[in-house]
C-alpha cells in the first residue's frame, strides 16, 4: 500500500526545508530574490517561466538522464575508502566520486541542465564566470558539443593559477576573457559575465556555475546538482542498508554542497556539514567563510551572507582554492545555516593541503583543491565518532588542476 | 511640492529639458567633489546626480568603475557622502540631488535611518540600480515617509505590461536607460529614442530622463528636447579622470575642464528648447 512517508518525510508536508523558495526566489522569506538592473529583469523572468515548463515537461527530463548517463558518465560511483578510514580510526568514510565526471567534477552536471534549456530557448550565445576553471571548462565542453559560440569571463589571478584550465577552453573553443578589475578573482569574473549579459540580452545566456544569483538560478543550479545527493541515498542504502549519518562538503557558492544536502533536508537524521574556505584562518582577515565572517547583504543579484565591511563594501575573498574564492554564498545555504537544518565550518588553506595529500597517498585519488577542504574537515570529524557512522564526502572534484599551486606550497619546483 | 516636481515643472514652462550630470561623491577625493558639486549649478546643472561609490558596480561600464574606486579609495562612507549633500544644500536650496548606486550599501546603513538622514541631508530622490520594484518593498515605506522620490529604471526590455508595473512604483521622474547594456559604452540614435520615447509617456505622467550613453552636447539636446531631461555621466568622470595626476590626484585643471563640459551640455540643452518653441 502507498504510503507517503515510505521514504522518510511525506512527500509534500508543510513543515518540509525543500518547498524553499517562495516565487519570488526567497528562501525562508530573507534569502535569495532578484536584484538586478531593469535590464535584466524580463529576462530572469522569462528564464523562470523558461526553466518552470521545462521542468514539468517529461521530455527535457528524458533529454538530460541521456546526456547524464552517456555523456557525463553518471551515476558516479560511492567508495568506501578502507584506507582513509582506518587511519582516522573513527567514522566509515565514504566518497561520493564527483571527480569521475566527464570534466573532473560536478561542475556538468548544473552546466548540461541549463545548455539544454538555452536550447529550448533559442539562444545561441552563452556567457559564464569561473573561479578555478571547473565550471568555465564544463560550460566550454557543453558548448563545444552544441556547437554554441562561448565566452568565460575569469579573474587574471586566476587566469595565472590555473593555467591548464584556461588552455582547456582554448582548445575546447572557448573565448577566455581574463578581468584585471578588482582583485581578479571570481567575483569579477561575476560582475564582467552580467556586465556581458546585460549588453547581449539577445542572443546570449548567462550560464551561472553556482547556486547563487538572482533567481531562478539558485533554485535551477541545486535542482541539476541534486542528482549527486539522489544517487547517494540509493548507493547508500545498497551499501549499508540506511542513510548516511553525516554529509560533508566543501563550499565556495555552494552547488556540490546543495547538490548532495538538498535530497537529504527532509531526513534531519542526516547531519550535513558544509566547510567554508578559512583561507589563513577564520580570523585573520585572509579567508572565504562568508557564513561564518560574514553578514547578511546583497550581490550579484541575491541577498545571502557575505563578506563585506561596515559600509557594505564587499571585501575580497582568500583562499588557496580559486573555486573557493569567494565572498558570497548561495542564499539557501545562508537559510539552512539561520534554521540550523544545516552547519558550516571552516578549514584552512593548510589543512586542505595536508588533506589533499591525505587523499592522495591513502586512496590513491588526488582531491580538487576546493574537495580537499571537504577531506580537511571529515578527517578532523571522523575520529570523535563512533565505528558504526556513516560518513560521506562530496569528492567534487579532482586536483589535476591543482598539482602547480601544491608544488608551490610544498617548495617543488616542476 | 518637492525639489524635483518644482524644477521639470518650471523647465516645463520655459519650454525645454532638463540637464542631469552625474558625479562620483570623493572622486578622487572629497574637497574636488563638492565643489564640483557647487559649481554645477551656475554651470547649467537642472538637476544632480551624485554617485554612491560601490565595490561591485555590475551594472557600470569601466568609467564609472573606475570612479567608484577613486572615490572609495578616497575615504567614500554613505555617511560621507549625505555629509556632502549637506553642505551643497546649506547654499542651494532648489538644485534637486539624486543619490544613485547599489542597494547593499544602503540595506547595510539600514533602511529606516538611511531614509531618515538622507532626507534631512537634503536629498530628493534615490536610484538604486539593483533594487526592482519586487524587491523594493524594503525601501518604499521609510522613503515615502522621508519625503524622498523613488525613481526606476526603465530599459528597452522592458514590455509593455511590466512597463505598468514598474511605473506604479516609481515617483519623481522616470530614468529611461538607452540602450541594452551598461554605463558609458554605446549609445541610442535619436530614431531609437523618438520611438522609445512615445511607449514610456502612454504609460506615465512622470517627466522622463534619459541615460546610459547621452554623451555629446547633440546627443544631450536630443535627448532631453524627446523626453525632458538628459543625464550625462560616463562623459563627464571620462574627463574628469585624464586630468588627474599621475596618482590620480586632482589637477588645477579637473574642475575647469569638467565645469566647461558641463557648460557646452547646457548651452546644447538651453539652444534646443529655443528651437522646439
Amino acid at each position: 500500500m502507498a504510503n507517503p512517508t515510505e521514504h522518510g518525510a511525506p512527500v509534500a508536508q508543510s513543515n518540509s526545508f525543500r518547498q524553499q523558495p517562495d516565487e519570488h526566489g526567497h528562501f525562508g522569506g530573507r534569502y535569495g530574490g532578484r536584484f538586478v538592473a531593469e535590464t535584466l529583469m524580463p529576462l530572469i523572468l522569462e528564464l523562470n517561466e523558461a526553466y518552470e515548463a521545462a521542468k514539468a515537461d517529461p521530455a527535457f527530463h528524458k533529454e538530460l538522464v541521456y546526456y547524464q548517463t552517456d555523456y557525463i558518465g553518471r551515476p558516479s560511483p560511492l567508495w568506501f575508502a578502507r584506507r582513509m578510514t582506518e587511519e582516522l580510526g573513527g567514522a566509515k568514510i565514504y566518497l561520493k566520486r564527483e571527480e569521475l565526471n566527464h570534466t573532473g567534477s560536478h561542475k556538468l552536471n548544473n552546466v548540461m541542465g541549463q545548455i539544454l534549456l538555452a536550447r529550448r530557448m533559442g539562444r545561441t550565445r552563452i556567457v559564464a564566470e569561473t573561479g578555478a576553471g571547473q565550471h568555465g571548462v564544463a560550460t566550454a565542453t557543453v558548448c563545444a558539443l552544441f556547437g554554441m559560440k562561448c565566452v568565460i569571463y575569469m579573474g587574471a589571478t586566476d587566469v595565472e593559477r590555473q593555467k591548464p584550465n584556461v588552455f582547456r577552453m582554448r582548445l575546447l573553443g572557448a573565448e577566455v576573457v581574463p578581468v584585471t578589475a578588482g582583485a581578479g578573482t571570481l567575483k569579477d569574473a561575476m560582475n564582467e559575465a552580467m556586465r556581458d549579459w546585460v549588453a547581449n540580452v539577445a542572443d546570449t545566456y548567462m550560464l551561472i556555475g553556482t547556486v547563487a544569483g538572482p533567481h531562478p538560478y539558485p533554485a535551477m543550479v541545486r535542482d541539476f546538482q541534486s542528482v549527486i545527493g539522489e544517487e547517494t541515498k540509493a548507493q547508500m542504502r545498497a551499501a549499508e542498508g540506511r542513510l548516511p549519518d553525516v554529509v560533508v562538503a566543501a563550499i565556495g557558492g555552494g552547488s556540490n554542497a546543495m547538490g548532495i544536502f538538498y535530497p537529504f533536508l527532509d531526513d534531519v537524521s542526516v547531519r550535513l556539514v558544509g566547510v567554508e574556505a578559512a583561507g589563513h584562518g577564520l580570523d585573520s582577515g585572509k579567508t572565504a567563510a562568508s557564513i561564518e565572517r560574514g553578514r547578511p547583504g546583497v550581490l550579484h543579484g541575491n541577498r545571502t551572507y557575505l563578506l563585506q565591511n561596515a559600509d557594505g563594501q564587499i571585501d575580497e575573498a582568500h583562499s588557496i582554492s580559486a573555486g573557493l574564492d569567494y565572498p558570497g554564498v548561495g542564499p539557501e545555504h545562508s537559510w539552512l545555516n539561520d534554521i540550523g537544518r544545516a552547519e558550516y565550518v571552516g578549514a584552512t588553506d593548510n589543512e586542505a593541503l595536508e588533506a589533499f595529500q591525505l587523499c592522495t597517498r591513502l586512496e590513491g585519488i588526488i582531491p580538487a583543491l576546493e574537495s580537499a577542504h571537504a577531506v580537511a574537515y571529515a578527517a578532523k570529524l571522523a575520529p570523535t565518532l563512533p565505528k558504526d557512522t556513516l560518513l560521506v564526502v562530496n569528492l567534487s572534484g579532482r586536483g589535476d588542476k591543482d598539482i602547480f599551486t601544491v608544488a608551490e606550497h610544498l617548495g617543488v619546483t616542476l | 511640492m518637492s525639489r524635483i516636481a518644482a524644477r521639470f515643472k518650471a523647465l516645463a514652462a520655459e519650454g525645454r529639458g532638463a540637464l542631469i550630470p552625474y558625479l562620483e561623491a570623493y572622486d578622487p577625493d572629497r574637497s574636488t567633489s563638492l565643489e564640483l558639486l557647487k559649481a554645477m549649478p551656475a554651470a547649467g546643472a537642472d538637476l544632480i546626480e551624485v554617485g554612491m561609490p560601490f565595490s561591485d558596480p555590475s551594472a557600470d561600464g569601466p568609467v564609472i568603475q573606475a570612479a567608484a574606486l577613486r572615490g572609495l579609495k578616497a575615504g567614500a562612507t554613505l555617511v560621507g557622502v549625505l555629509d556632502m549633500v549637506a553642505e551643497f544644500r546649506k547654499d542651494d536650496d532648489e538644485t534637486p540631488v539624486i543619490l544613485m548606486g547599489y542597494v547593499n550599501p544602503v540595506e547595510a546603513y539600514g533602511y529606516d535611518r538611511f531614509c531618515k538622514d538622507a532626507a534631512a541631508a537634503g536629498v530628493d530622490g534615490l536610484i538604486l540600480v539593483d533594487l526592482p520594484p519586487e524587491e523594493a518593498g524594503v525601501i518604499a515605506a521609510p522613503a515615502q515617509a522621508a519625503g524622498l522620490d523613488m525613481i526606476r529604471l526603465v530599459a528597452p526590455t522592458t514590455p509593455d505590461a511590466r512597463l505598468n508595473y514598474v511605473l506604479a512604483h516609481a515617483s519623481g521622474f522616470v530614468y529611461y536607460v538607452s540602450i541594452v547594456g551598461i554605463t558609458g559604452t554605446r549609445s541610442a540614435s535619436a530614431h531609437d529614442l523618438a520611438s522609445a520615447i512615445p511607449r514610456v509617456r502612454a504609460a506615465t505622467n512622470l517627466p522622463i530622463a534619459i541615460g546610459f550613453g547621452v554623451r555629446t552636447p547633440e546627443q544631450a539636446a536630443q535627448a532631453s528636447s524627446i523626453a525632458d531631461g538628459a543625464v550625462v555621466a560616463s562623459a563627464l568622470l571620462a574627463t574628469l579622470a585624464e586630468t588627474l595626476d599621475e596618482q590620480g590626484r586632482a589637477t588645477p585643471q579637473t574642475l575647469p575642464r569638467v565645469l566647461e563640459q558641463i557648460r557646452a551640455l547646457a548651452q546644447a540643452v538651453r539652444t534646443a528648447g529655443q528651437k522646439a518653441e
